[in-house]
């Protein structure tokens, strides 16, 4: 029997697609951490195809195998019936919490795993951060739902707030050239709050390329961490804020330089929220179209690394975003680094695979999330690379703190710096 | 249903943490590529033989079924805990132990998955040539209990071949050694071979020694397209004939073709009917002449196209031809019974042509590739389960299919085993002496029946 009004009810169709055939255990990262069956998508979804017939009580373990997952996408790039997991993964567990009647997994999973700051996440995150943190950063913001990471245990390395976020520091429309496109900025909580100089390469960047640059004050949290943590109320209102916000800069392009941040706006907005708002959907999928990465925009605009990138002696390496992979882009931010001048590229092991942070998977499961974070920080040191580039601050966040706990200097780096390292800001 | 003191029992041997009856966990290894469910009891992770053994001792004590499991990627229900009782999970027992590179051997545990294994030999320059194509994510221990094959069989074999010993708990619970690293050994009888393919039913294994080879030079892929399946079937037997075993002879009908190409649009030539992708490997000397002479064999037979990929990029698109194969039969219909019978190589072409008979005669879509060189087709019944009477047609039909090669010499089933899925056809092809010899084996070895009942043999 179907368990009716089950946010389950809307990846209906995509649960029957998968055909148990264990491709996914090769390369889930959930799975190579737990290596247990429920925590591959496979099993995943057999779990989602039982809590939508209703013939499965839902205690604990439910909880827990739902909250095994980075929402990668590493399963349906590989799938070869392309089912989408994370989606049903989001879907499952935005039916776990109502089941409890609670808003959030993150409150469900905080009981199931007996933590506190996840039962509590906003509120312990502002009184341990202080109140400049609750001042700066927005409730719904993603941030706090990463920052009481220090708390969970005593290693862990976080970067800083910055002082200033990058929001305050532009005005909202920077004139370009004539002839050249007019692009949104999304900033993202990361590039906004902490890795602010992810934001000034970029615009930087674009305004070198004569862009007309505009950054919409407005902007909020892209919303995947709370779509992580199934609270999909939070993500409908972001992403219908963010949807008025972008539309109204009336741009060419969307552009991100952070992968997650993109791969909200461009895969889960009009999977997730489109398909329950279909008069929605139409608006999300035009800013899906509009939706870019950086590097691609540059790329796409005949932008040449020489004129304002590199100067340094630097071997690096790259690391790809699960966001980026799975849409598509390796070549574009691997081509820019090569014709960096000064920059010499050289492939990890494993480049393309998940550093293990996955949004909220790093606060719920820490100790496996640093454990796939291991074989990212070896692959790294067996370079010998001065820096290890990437494309998403999520990831710098986990590749830093993976290569500092192991003593190593290694530079972490966005590759929008490095192309932008010679444009004095 | 287990006695909750057996549960304990069975808990303190492996841990607490390698022991599992939440519902979640009974629900995820109660399944596998055939998409059956049956639900276990409790489910096990055995870190080695020993703990293996224990567990077999005690059901043979309080007599509960054991179902060993590697990836749960079998394609006919092995590993499925049909009835309930234990099952068995593999994954922790997977430790590559040794590569010798002075004696082209390696010993292993049965949880290593195939890719894994082959990377790390490849690394000291050796080889492992079984590919079935699970090989990212199936086990060893899984390759060895169905012996396994794939598209280098050709040349090389299956999984059998390169089985030289074993370490097994055997269903009463005693730990043997089977073979052992020597190319030759008589003494006795050969119970490795007997353990390869017992899909679980004899023993569990728990190390493997694998003979290896040195990694080829070099390698050669083609990809050649016909003008009828004859001509695609004769040019096997005529480049064998020729005496040039290629290391893959991939085959592709016109059925099979158009699902790939209309969905990824490959720009195959309008007048294929059948694709060869033939692959050469060896000296590159020795290969660039033996692609000549394949071109100069095949080409009388209604080649419309030849393409050679000059370095692995190109090699690795005309593959992908190939592999695009699964995700295309989708469009055709929503399910697919697939199977993969075998014939003498050169009754390829009798074996398409009775099946193209079946198909009409059922009305059915039946999309047809695999190993020729091998004479091993994947036939792939495409029906819509939603559809009444559909699935009853299918194993209408999937029965004439299975008569056919038979008839032809063949068999049913070149690589997936039997498990449940096959089990109602076997008397098809094994006789009533044959079923008796085999289940007096099997009792002998398991007389309580504990061992993944109920497998193989109709009840
Ligand atoms: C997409 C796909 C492609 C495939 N392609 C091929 C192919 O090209 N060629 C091919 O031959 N097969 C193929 N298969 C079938 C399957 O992958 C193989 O049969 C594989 O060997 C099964 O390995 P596993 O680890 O998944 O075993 P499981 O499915 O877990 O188990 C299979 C059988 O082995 C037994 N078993 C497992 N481990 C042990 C052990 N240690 N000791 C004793 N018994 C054990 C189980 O009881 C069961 O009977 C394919 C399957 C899929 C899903
Ligand atoms: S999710 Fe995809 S890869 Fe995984 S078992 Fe299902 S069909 Fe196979
Ligand atoms: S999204 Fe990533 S972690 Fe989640 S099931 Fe897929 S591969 Fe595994």
């Amino acid at each position: 029997m179907t368990k009716k009004n089950s946010p389950l009810e809307r990846v209906e169709k995509e649960l029957k697609k998968c055909v148990k055939c264990g491709a996914c255990r090769a390369n889930c990262p959930a799975f190579s951490a737990f290596q247990r069956e429920p925590a591959v998508a496979r099993g995943k979804v057999a779990l989602a195809q039982h809590i939508m017939k209703g013939d499965i009580t839902l205690d604990d373990g439910s909880y827990a195998a739902m909250s095994k997952c980075l929402l990668c996408g590493s399963c349906v790039e590989k799938c070869p019936n392309v089912v989408p997991t994370d989606e049903i993964v989001v879907a499952a567990r935005e039916a776990l919490a109502q089941q409890r009647g609670l808003t959030t997994f993150h409150q469900a999973v905080g009981r199931v795993v007996a933590n506190r700051s996840l039962m509590n996440l906003g509120a312990l995150a502002a009184r341990i951060l202080g109140p400049l943190f609750f001042r700066k950063v927005p409730a719904t913001s993603g941030l706090r739902l990463r920052f009481p990471l220090p708390f969970l245990g005593g290693t862990r390395h976080i970067p800083q707030l910055a002082k200033k976020p990058f929001l305050k520091r532009h005005p909202e429309e920077i004139p370009g050239k004539p002839g050249q496109p007019r692009v949104a900025f999304f900033v993202g909580c990361m590039s906004n709050f902490v890795y602010t100089e992810i934001g000034e390469a970029t615009l930087a960047l674009l305004q070198h390329m004569g862009c007309t640059v505009v950054i919409p004050k407005l902007q909020n949290c892209c919303g995947l961490p709370a779509m992580s943590g199934g609270d999909i109320n939070t993500v409908r209102e972001l992403a219908e804020k963010n949807l008025a916000v972008l539309e109204a800069c009336r741009a060419d392009y969307v552009v991100t330089s952070c992968a997650t941040c993109g791969g909200a706006l461009h895969r889960l907005y009009p999977l997730v929220v489109g398909k329950r708002n279909p008069e929605l959907a139409e608006r999300l999928k035009a800013l899906a179209d509009k939706c870019i990465d950086t590097a691609v925009l540059l790329q796409k605009l005949g932008f040449n690394p020489e004129e304002t990138g590199g100067g340094e002696n630097l071997k690096v390496t790259y690391h790809d975003p699960c966001h980026l992979r799975t849409a598509g882009i390796t070549k574009e931010p691997r081509r820019l680094l090569t014709a960096t001048p000064g920059v010499q590229l050289v492939e990890m092991e494993g480049a393309d695979k998940c550093c293990g942070l996955g949004g909220t998977f790093n606060v719920y499961h820490y100790d496996s999330s640093m454990k796939i974070n291991a074989g990212k920080t070896a692959a790294i040191q067996a370079t010998g690379a001065d820096a290890v580039a990437t494309g998403c601050p999520g990831c710098m966040m986990q590749l830093s703190d993976g290569l500092k706990q192991a003593g190593d200097k290694t530079k972490v780096i966005h590759t929008v710096q490095l192309l932008a390292s010679k444009i004095r800001r | 249903m287990l006695k909750p003191q057996v549960m304990e029992q069975l808990k303190k041997i492996v841990g607490a943490e390698n022991f599992a009856t939440g519902a979640q966990e009974l629900i995820c290894y109660g399944y596998d590529a055939t998409q059956m469910e049956f639900l276990p009891d409790c489910v096990v992770h055995p870190a080695d033989a020993n703990e293996v053994s224990q567990i077999l001792k005690l059901a043979n004590v309080e007599k509960f079924p054991v179902f060993p499991r590697g990836a749960g990627s079998g394609f006919t229900g092995g590993a499925l805990p049909k009835g309930g009782g234990v099952v068995l999970v593999t994954t922790r027992m997977n430790k590559i132990l040794r590569i010798d590179t002075d004696n082209l051997v390696a010993e292993v545990e049965p949880g290593v998955v195939t890719e894994q294994f082959q990377i790390e030999v490849e690394k000291l320059g050796l080889f492992y040539p079984p590919d079935p194509a699970s090989l990212k994510f199936s086990t060893l221990g899984g390759n060895v209990a169905e012996c396994a094959g794939g598209p280098r069989a050709v040349k090389y074999g299956v999984t059998k071949d390169f089985v030289m010993g074993l370490e097994v708990v055997v269903p009463t619970g005693e730990i043997i050694r089977t073979g052992g690293e020597t190319v030759k050994g008589v003494v006795g009888y050969d119970l490795t071979k007997l353990l390869c393919g017992s899909e679980g039913t004899l023993g569990i294994i728990t190390k493997i020694i694998f003979k290896l080879l040195p990694y080829p030079a070099a390698k050669k892929t083609m990809l050649t397209v016909f003008d009828s399946i004859d001509g695609a079937a004769q040019a096997v037997s005529t480049i064998i004939k020729g005496k040039i075993i290629p290391t893959t002879l991939e085959f592709m009908d016109h059925a099979t073709l158009t699902c790939v190409d209309r969905r990824f649009n490959l720009g195959l030539p309008a007048e294929g009917r059948a694709v060869l992708l033939i692959e050469v490997d060896g000296d590159p000397d020795l290969i660039e002449k033996q692609a000549g002479a394949i071109h100069d064999l095949i080409q009388p037979l209604g080649l419309v196209q030849f393409r050679v990929a000059k370095n692995a990029a190109e090699s690795e698109e005309l593959w992908r031809v190939r592999r695009l194969v699964s995700p295309s039969l989708r469009d055709v219909n929503p399910d697919k019974f697939n199977e993969d019978i075998v014939v003498p190589r050169s009754k390829v072409p009798d074996v398409i042509r009775k099946i193209e008979v079946i198909q009409q005669r059922y009305d059915i879509p039946i999309v047809n590739f695999g190993h020729a060189g091998d004479g091993n087709i994947h036939v792939n019944i495409m029906i819509d389960k939603s559809q009444a009477g559909q699935e009853e047609k299918a194993h209408q039909a999937i029965k004439e299919v299975f008569q056919a090669a038979l008839d032809l010499g063949g068999t049913m089933s070149g690589e997936h085993g039997v498990g449940l899925a096959k089990q109602p056809y076997i008397p098809l092809e094994l006789s009533a002496e044959q079923i008796g010899v085999m289940q007096g084996i099997k009792r002998a070895l398991d007389p309580n029946n504990i061992l993944n009942p109920g497998k193989m043999f109709p009840a």
